[in-house]
């Protein structure tokens, strides 16, 4: 079933343009995301990789101003179809922010569950099940197992990220989407989350923004670069960090510019 | 090229007039560093002295009410906060129903304002579109810049008239069988002055609230958004959890205002100082009692127990503002730790 998988794209995007008000932040992209493989996009600041991202759970819609052009396809539905509520499509598609953010006045283990309870599961069982098993997929639950109703936010940073990943796993999502999901830690906890994502890559598809080019290269399968709003290339990261075909690619990819 | 050009002509502008200044500034202070020096000194003393003159008229206002009621705490003792006749006929003084009175009509105040308050700071926060939320802010100050005494002129004149003709009517056929509702009305009446409490506490609570709600971080709304919340689901779990504690100090903040509130009180609440379990009776709070009886208080024990309402009434409300104002402190929020 994985392997037949494997090779199937998760996500197909098809001239993808986002504008906000006049500006146009991300200009008329395609390309198609892998499943269960870790995709990355990497770029300078501004380049619209954020958005782009964004553009995959219909959050870059929280921006008033927002507005879009083409098609994105979620193992074949169309998620800006009329009848699909960015509600439904976020509940698919998880996200992960720079920041970690859980919710302060929440537990650790309410943290985990909040979205089961906001589909309408209430059986302790399931919940309990639900959050020793995110957690361990988040790489915490060793961590954490003996204090799941303390408040979320003794946790260290690194643990906060780790459980709002836990978060984003526990409503099984089918993409995961990761926002420079280590930019705001330490080593060590970097480390932890680039492990983490090699794991979870089994099991899930996983798009991540980074600015840190050996994130990408170490933890990544295939490697999207966007400049000025543009994918300048896209391939295997093997590929991209070795042979680019883009002349910007290699500068940036060799620290030239950026 | 030009355009560049023009942009920084004011920018020169700004150069020469800055330098000029400077040295203007230079010359001023190398010929008067005496006087300059015991001009800052005097001027440092002097606003000290002010900002202090609040504690002393403070520490004053308590000490001149303490001494007035001092003839009354020497006959009634703690007996005057727990004893319920208040007889001035007899000379007998109980604040019982005073105090009773007070906290039922703030209590009917709160229960009517909160949910108002708390809805129209999320409104105006979370979901009104752009241009609405200034007007909409502006009419809620407004509000809270009606003199006391009109809004109290207007519930007796058209409020309580319309009370007492069809909602008190209604409420005793459908909720009658409590004895909060039971029993004749004549109009003003404890609920009555709830209900203008309310109106006068709603602006407080929702500029509190209001800005409470402003200072949750955008990042726990998306952080509830991406997990697939509707609109309701972020506003319940990452917004009003947060931000509980701090709307909760708001409350309370709208409930010294409601303690303390005297004139639109006075004139609908029917001056009685009685316990009775009906809303629809008349009442009386400890500031409309001090305003009410304040003219015919004849004896030397009935104008010493007048003002031993009002050291309660400033003991109570000081506490409950010292309260309120501590809880707002602390919202810095349950703070998300930094990441290091």
């Amino acid at each position: 079933m994985a392997d037949n998988q494997n090779n199937s794209a998760a996500l197909t995007v098809k001239n993808l343009s986002v504008y906000f008000g006049k500006n146009e932040a991300v200009k008329n992209v395609s390309l198609d995301i892998a499943a269960r493989a870790v995709t990355a996009i990497i770029g300078p600041s501004g380049c619209g990789k954020s958005t782009f991202l964004r553009a995959i759970n219909r959050m870059h819609e929280l921006n008033p101003d927002a507005r879009m052009e083409g098609e994105i396809k979620l193992f074949g539905d169309d998620i800006y179809s009329k009848n699909v509520q960015p509600v439904v499509v976020r509940r698919r598609v998880g996200m992960v922010f720079q920041k970690s953010n859980p919710f302060p006045t929440m537990s650790i283990n309410e943290n985990v569950t909040v979205g089961l309870r906001l589909n309408g599961i209430r059986d302790k069982k399931i919940l309990s099940e639900r959050t020793e098993q995110s957690l361990r997929m988040a790489a915490l639950w060793d961590e954490v197992k003996d204090r799941l109703s303390a408040p979320a936010i003794s946790l260290s940073g690194g643990q906060q990220q780790r459980l709002c990943i836990a978060r984003a796993l526990a409503v099984q999502p089918e993409v995961l989407l990761m926002d420079e999901p280590a930019s705001a830690l330490d080593p060590l906890a970097t480390s932890k989350i680039e492990d983490l994502i090699l794991t979870l890559k089994k099991d899930y598809t996983i798009v991540i923004v980074t600015h840190n080019m050996q994130q990408a290269a170490r933890a990544s399968d295939f490697t999207a670069f966007f400049y000025m709003g543009e994918l300048v290339e896209f391939g295997p990261t093997t590929k991209i960090f070795t042979s680019p075909a883009n002349k910007r690619t290699e500068d940036y990819v060799t620290g030239r510019f950026g | 090229m030009s355009r560049t050009k023009s942009a920084f002509l004011p920018l020169f502008v700004l150069l020469i007039f800055r330098r000029e200044k400077k040295f203007d500034c230079m010359a001023t202070t190398k010929m008067t560093t005496a006087t300059g020096q015991f001009g800052d000194r005097a001027f440092k003393w002097l606003t000290l002295a002010m900002a202090f003159a609040v504690f002393v008229l403070i520490a004053l206002i308590g000490y001149e009410l303490a001494s007035g009621s001092h003839l009354a705490m020497q006959k009634f003792g703690w007996r005057f906060l727990i004893s319920s006749d208040w007889d001035p006929v007899n000379d007998i003084y109980g604040a019982l129903p005073v105090i009773f009175g007070t906290v039922v009509s703030s209590l009917i105040a709160l229960i009517i304002a909160v949910p108002i308050s708390v809805a129209t700071a999320v409104y105006l926060t979370e979901l009104a579109p752009l241009w609405l939320r200034q007007p909409l802010i502006m009419f809620i100050e407004l509000l809270a810049a009606i003199p006391s005494v009109i809004l109290g002129f207007w519930g007796l004149s058209v409020m309580v008239p319309w009370l007492h003709a069809h909602l008190f009517p209604a409420m005793r056929g459908t909720l009658g069988f409590l004895p909060l509702f039971k029993g004749p009305d004549y109009g003003p009446c404890i609920l009555a002055a709830g209900m203008i409490l309310a109106i006068m506490i709603v602006p407080i609570i929702t500029s509190v609230s209001r800005e409470i709600l402003r200072s949750v971080p955008g990042l726990q709304r998306e952080a509830a958004y991406a997990l697939g919340a509707t609109r309701w689901e972020v506003t319940r779990i990452a917004v009003l959890s947060y931000a509980k504690k701090g709307i909760f100090g708001a409350v309370i903040l709208g409930l010294g205002r409601a303690l303390g509130e005297t004139m639109a009180v006075t004139l609908v609440i029917g001056n009685i100082a009685q316990i009775v379990p009906s809303l629809f009776s008349p009442g009386a709070t400890l500031a409309s009692t001090i305003a009410n009886e304040f003219t015919e208080a004849t004896g030397d024990l009935y104008y010493s127990a007048l003002f031993e309402l009002g050291l309660v009434l400033l003991g109570v409300t000081l506490v409950v503002n010292i309260f309120a104002q501590l809880l707002l402190k602390t919202f810095a929020g349950p703070s998300v730790k930094p990441q290091n």
